[in-house]
């Protein structure tokens, strides 16, 4: 059955026709044309299709996209400035070689987020905890949570100078920069 | 994946009534997880889904301070039960299954009682929901009715729910003084795997902080269903509980399960994990015990 959903995505409002049986990951790749959520197993093994939805990373080939319904939704393409400055942990991961191919990234970036904007200082374990549904082939996944240690770091402390500008209206952070993550790049 | 209609009802009754209007076409859903992964394969083509996720109350979670009962609503994602302070603090046989169960991704949208009805042998989240004694709470065509958690099941991906009945919340009663608990999914990796074996072990001892005065014992992956040493918990009541009793319990426990022989491991290895487990459960449920019994 056919019928109109709106909800934020990336930051921007929209409103789309969908079909019931359609799964998030199918609205967002082959209806919307974001194809940086990726595609793995289908099955929710793989965390390839990772996105945030309402703040809890989630397996976008097993939720429906009537269930976004609204609801905020952020994927890969909310992270990046339109500017082409990246999001603290797209840098991080260039930066400490998080990528090879590069399949998994968006999965990985997306879970890490979840989990920074929580918590920027959480430690190892809980990185492998909430990254554990992430498959990598290729990193052998060290470079990967050395990535987000460093940019765990680097996002507590934006937030401390967010903090700090919070107090001094004049300042423009990187944080306050990275609010503008609304627009779409594709 | 065959297209179906996915239809939201507001309430319980709502919901139950859509299903008689639709019979066996129809198939509930919550988080999806089972399901979804289901109709993509091709193993169920239900022509309408559902989705109970908008149902208020029903993912409700709190103990009731008056009684010490604690109630979860169906659903309650494991993700939710993961992070609740009050499950960590005070059922930590809950926090080790479902902490474990998937992925954080899985979690955020599994339910428990997803879990529960789904019935597969491997279901993390059943056994600490039968070891604390819990009660099903069900809702169907026929009104309501309750259920103990280790009666709800009748073999793989089979319940006791008659059809168009509804799961709304698991009850666990007040907990007594001196209770510990304790749950290992074993296998090769804890996360992303179904368990090789589930051990789950819930021990309550006299004001002597060792005589057992209730045990139980709940294994996963060890039959058809999940289910209960009961002679190994027989063992342990009303006995001074030492590391050789819990031994003893262990190599009762691993010959009173139906192990199997499969793909994923061999009924010898199987056995010998739960001879070993039982025990290390055991200890930790007393070291539970006597931490409260300092702090206290
Ligand atoms: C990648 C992956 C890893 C997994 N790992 C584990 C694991 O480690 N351990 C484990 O135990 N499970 C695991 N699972 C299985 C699954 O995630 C859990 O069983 C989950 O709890 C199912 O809940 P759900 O809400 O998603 O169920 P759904 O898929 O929505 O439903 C499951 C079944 O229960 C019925 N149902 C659901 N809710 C109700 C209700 N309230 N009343 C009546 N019927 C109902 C549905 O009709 C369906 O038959 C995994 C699944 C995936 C995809
Ligand atoms: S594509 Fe969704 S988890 Fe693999
Ligand atoms: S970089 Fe290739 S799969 Fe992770």
């Amino acid at each position: 059955m056919t019928k109109t959903i709106s909800f934020i995505l990336n930051g921007d409002e929209i409103s789309c026709d969908i079909q019931d049986h359609w799964t998030l990951l199918h609205l967002l790749r082959e209806e919307l044309g974001l194809i940086g959520t990726k595609e793995g197993c289908g099955n929710g093994e793989c965390g390839a299709c990772t996105v945030i939805v309402d703040q809890l990373a989630v397996n976008s080939c097993l939720y429906l996209a009537a269930d976004v319904q609204g609801k905020q939704v952020q994927t890969i393409e909310g992270l990046a400035v339109h500017t082409g400055s990246l999001h603290p942990i797209q840098q991080s991961f260039v930066d400490n070689g998080g990528i090879q191919c590069g399949f998994c990234t968006p999965g990985m970036i997306m879970s890490a987020k979840a989990l920074l904007d929580k918590d920027p200082k959480a430690d190892q374990e809980a990185v492998k905890h909430a990254l554990a549904g992430n498959i990598c082939r290729c990193t052998g996944y060290v470079q990967i949570l050395d990535s987000v240690a460093a940019a765990g770091r680097q996002m507590a402390k934006n937030q401390g100078e967010g903090a700090a500008a919070a107090k001094d209206p004049g300042t423009i952070t990187q944080q306050s920069m990275n609010k503008k993550a609304g627009e779409v790049i594709t | 994946m065959k297209p179906f209609t996915l239809l939201t009802p507001a309430t319980v009754e709502e919901a139950v009534a859509l299903f008689g209007q639709h019979k066996e076409t129809a198939r509930y859903m919550a988080g999806g997880t089972d399901v979804i992964v289901k109709v993509k394969e091709g193993w169920m083509g239900p022509d309408y889904l559902i989705n109970l996720k908008k149902i208020p109350g029903l993912n409700d979670l709190h103990k009731n301070e008056a009684t010490g009962e604690l109630s979860i609503g169906a659903l309650v994602t494991h993700a939710m039960l993961e992070q609740s302070l009050l499950i960590r603090n005070a059922y930590p046989i809950i926090y080790d299954a479902v902490s474990n169960i998937g992925s954080l991704q899985v979690r955020n949208m599994g339910t428990i009682g997803g879990n529960l009805i789904n019935a597969v042998p491997s279901a993390d989240g059943a056994i600490p929901l039968i070891a604390l004694d819990g009660t099903a709470l069900l809702v169907g065509p026929d009104g309501e009715r309750s259920v103990m958690v280790k009666d709800l099941f009748v073999k793989p991906y089979e319940t006791v729910l008659t059809p168009g009945e509804i799961l709304t919340r698991i009850t666990i009663p007040a907990q007594v003084p001196r209770t510990g608990s304790a749950y290992i999914k074993f296998g090769r990796r804890a996360a992303m795997e179904l368990p090789l074996i589930g051990i789950g072990v819930l021990l309550v001892v006299d004001e002597d902080l060792s005589t057992c005065t209730r045990a139980r014992i709940c294994l996963g992956v060890a039959g058809p269903t999940p289910l209960r040493a009961v002679k190994a918990e027989q063992m342990l009541e009303g006995q001074p509980v030492t590391s050789d009793l819990l031994t003893g319990a262990g190599k009762l426990a691993a010959e009173e399960s139906q192990v199997r022989d499969s793909v994923r491991g061999q009924a010898w290895h199987r056995k010998e994990m739960i001879r070993v487990q039982v025990r290390r459960m055991g200890l930790r449920c007393l070291d539970i015990i006597n931490q409260k019994a300092r702090q206290a």
